[in-house]
């Protein structure tokens, strides 16, 4: 799951409707686009909500802050939930400063990302 | 204030991405969609474009949109007019502005301004160098929400310089790069009228000689074998078949009846014939050709090693090796195919002469070169047998061959070390 056409595979896993994809440390290259590509794969195939998981991706630059817009935009099209889980103090910080905090949601790890996102689903499915 | 430090800090470090990006990237595509993102990334931006100006025909090329789903356009037309107005402007057009500055859309053009704005653009940077529009870049959508501010637009406009330098060099080079292609596909044009000019004259020469159809091509052909089992550069490869081809050139202006003898010809006749070698330097020499040893091919291919031959009886090293190499290939199809007046030898015999001929008409390491090229052929080496087909179907047997090439490249090797250990 989540081949990437050429280089290394962006890695990605799926439980329901959730999909975590891991940003790895080709996030501040352009063949980091593959990681948009595979947020948008995943949403295409019905994931309601996505997590980026930076547990590996010790900073982020210029090129890795465009490369998470444009997976905020995908998020965004079709109205799923989107968690950064895991980001560094430097990448946190930046992500505040750049205002994608004010479309994201960030988490200290995974497995917050998960909880946080299956307490958004039961709320969204007890609303129903 | 701490915040502001914290956005010029970031957007500095992105200033150094953004230079090395224009430098590392070879792709000129790439190179654009990794500044795109620099820019996007160095002020938090949630979409942009950048497109490239052509002249001829006038239009923009979009070459890297972002945040934009699949809405980016391919291309618009955009006419030198406005490419000028855009090189004198005061650089940044807001596009939220439209309203209240109706001079806006005359700059870009209403139907661009308005693709622009409904692709939510709200800022767009003329890339300008030496005067000349070489693009744009156009972004919108702050991810904070907020409107460009004057340090964003002093941002933008430096990077936006960067790029278009970026995009100016990329085309400068793609340039260079076409130019050097046009000059390759001319060379690789006249080379190859070359060589068919060079065919068809072998045929001429051959024609004038009705025993010896296709002896030319043939002599070329082996020439070339023995080169390249030489080791030599292609360049000299190519020269020694080209000299092989057109080595018996002077036969056109011997007498035709003299070369058709149906008989061995006489002291009289023979002195004739032997005109051959200087007359076709005469013929070769004002010709420029790619290796400039050509017509000292054609004049010294009947030299001998021992200096019996003619038409100047030089000795060993003085005659050019690819002189050497072409008289061993006349030689080995003059022996191997049929003329007017005798059959051709049996393969065992053309060993014999080659043995006993080595040192005294041949020298050692071409013959060597050549044993080694057929012995290579025999033992099927190569896939394209050149040798044995030009020899036709059925002259060599291998199982009889092989042994005698064997013995004959060992007996040859060591009568070359020990003539080494003598002098
Ligand atoms: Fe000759």
């Amino acid at each position: 799951m989540g081949e990437a056409p050429a280089g290394s595979p962006v890695r990605s896993e799926r439980t329901g409707d959730v999909a975590v994809v891991y940003a790895g440390d080709y996030l501040n290259k352009l063949s980091g686009e593959r990681i948009e590509r595979v947020c948008r794969e995943r949403l295409r195939e019905g994931c309601r909500a996505l997590v980026v998981d930076f547990n590996e991706t010790s900073m982020v630059n210029s090129i890795g802050v465009s490369i998470l817009l444009g997976v905020i935009d995908a998020a965004e099209r079709t109205s799923a939930r989107l968690v950064f889980a895991g980001a560094s103090g430097q990448a946190a910080q930046l992500f505040q400063l750049l205002g994608l905090t004010r479309h994201v949601t960030l988490a200290p790890d995974k497995q917050t990302a998960l909880k946080l996102l299956s307490e958004f689903t039961d709320a969204g499915a007890a609303n129903h | 204030m701490a915040e502001q430090t914290d956005k010029l800090i970031h957007a500095f470090s992105a200033l150094a991405d953004l230079g090395a990006e224009i430098a590392e990237s070879r792709d000129f595509e790439e190179m654009v969609r990794s500044t795109l993102h620099v820019v996007l990334g160095a002020l938090g931006l949630r979409r942009g474009l950048v497109a490239e100006y052509e002249r001829e025909p006038a239009l923009l090329r979009f070459v890297a949109a972002w945040g934009m789903g699949d809405d980016a356009p391919n291309m618009a037309t955009f006419d030198a007019g406005r490419a000028e107005l855009l090189c004198v402007g005061s650089g940044l057009l807001n596009l939220s502005e439209t309203q209240t500055r109706p001079a806006l859309p005359q700059q870009l053009g209403t139907e661009l301004t308005a693709t622009l704005v409904s692709l939510r653009v709200s800022l767009v940077a003329p890339l300008v160098v030496h005067g000349e529009l070489v693009g744009l870049i156009a972004l919108g959508g702050k991810a904070t929400d907020e409107a460009f501010t004057a340090e964003d637009r002093d941002v933008i406009r430096t990077m936006a310089h960067h790029i278009g330098v970026g995009i100016h060099n990329h085309r400068l080079l793609r340039e260079v790069e076409r130019r050097a292609d046009e000059n390759r596909q001319l060379y690789n044009n006249l080379r190859g009228i070359y060589r068919d000019t060079v065919r068809a004259f072998a045929a001429a020469i051959d024609c004038k000689d009705k025993y010896t159809q296709g002896h030319s091509e043939r002599v070329g052909k082996y020439a070339e074998i023995i080169a390249r089992e030489l080791g030599w550069s292609e360049e000299q490869i190519e020269g020694v078949a080209v000299g092989g081809y057109l080595h018996d050139v002077g036969k056109l202006v011997v007498e035709r009846d003299i070369i058709n003898a149906p008989y061995r010809i006489d002291a009289k006749q023979s002195s004739e014939l032997n005109r051959h070698p200087a007359a076709g330097y005469e013929i070769l020499a004002p010709i420029r050709h790619p290796d400039a040893d050509i017509p000292l091919m054609a004049k010294y291919h009947h030299e001998r090693i021992d200096g019996r031959g003619y038409p100047e009886g030089l000795m060993g090293d003085e005659i050019p090796p690819a002189a050497k190499v072409v008289a061993l290939a006349d030689s080995f199809d003059a022996m191997t195919t049929d003329r007017t007046y005798r059959r051709r030898k049996e393969f065992p015999d053309v060993i014999e002469d080659l043995r006993s001929n080595t040192g005294r008409q041949f020298a050692s390491d071409v013959v060597i070169a050549f044993c080694r090229a057929l012995l290579k052929e025999v033992d099927g080496t190569p896939r394209e047998r050149r040798i044995t087909r030009l020899l036709g179907k059925g002259y060599i047997e291998p199982e009889l061959v092989r042994p005698l090439l064997v013995e004959l490249i060992e007996e040859l090797e060591a009568r070359a070390h020990a003539t080494a250990g003598n002098g």
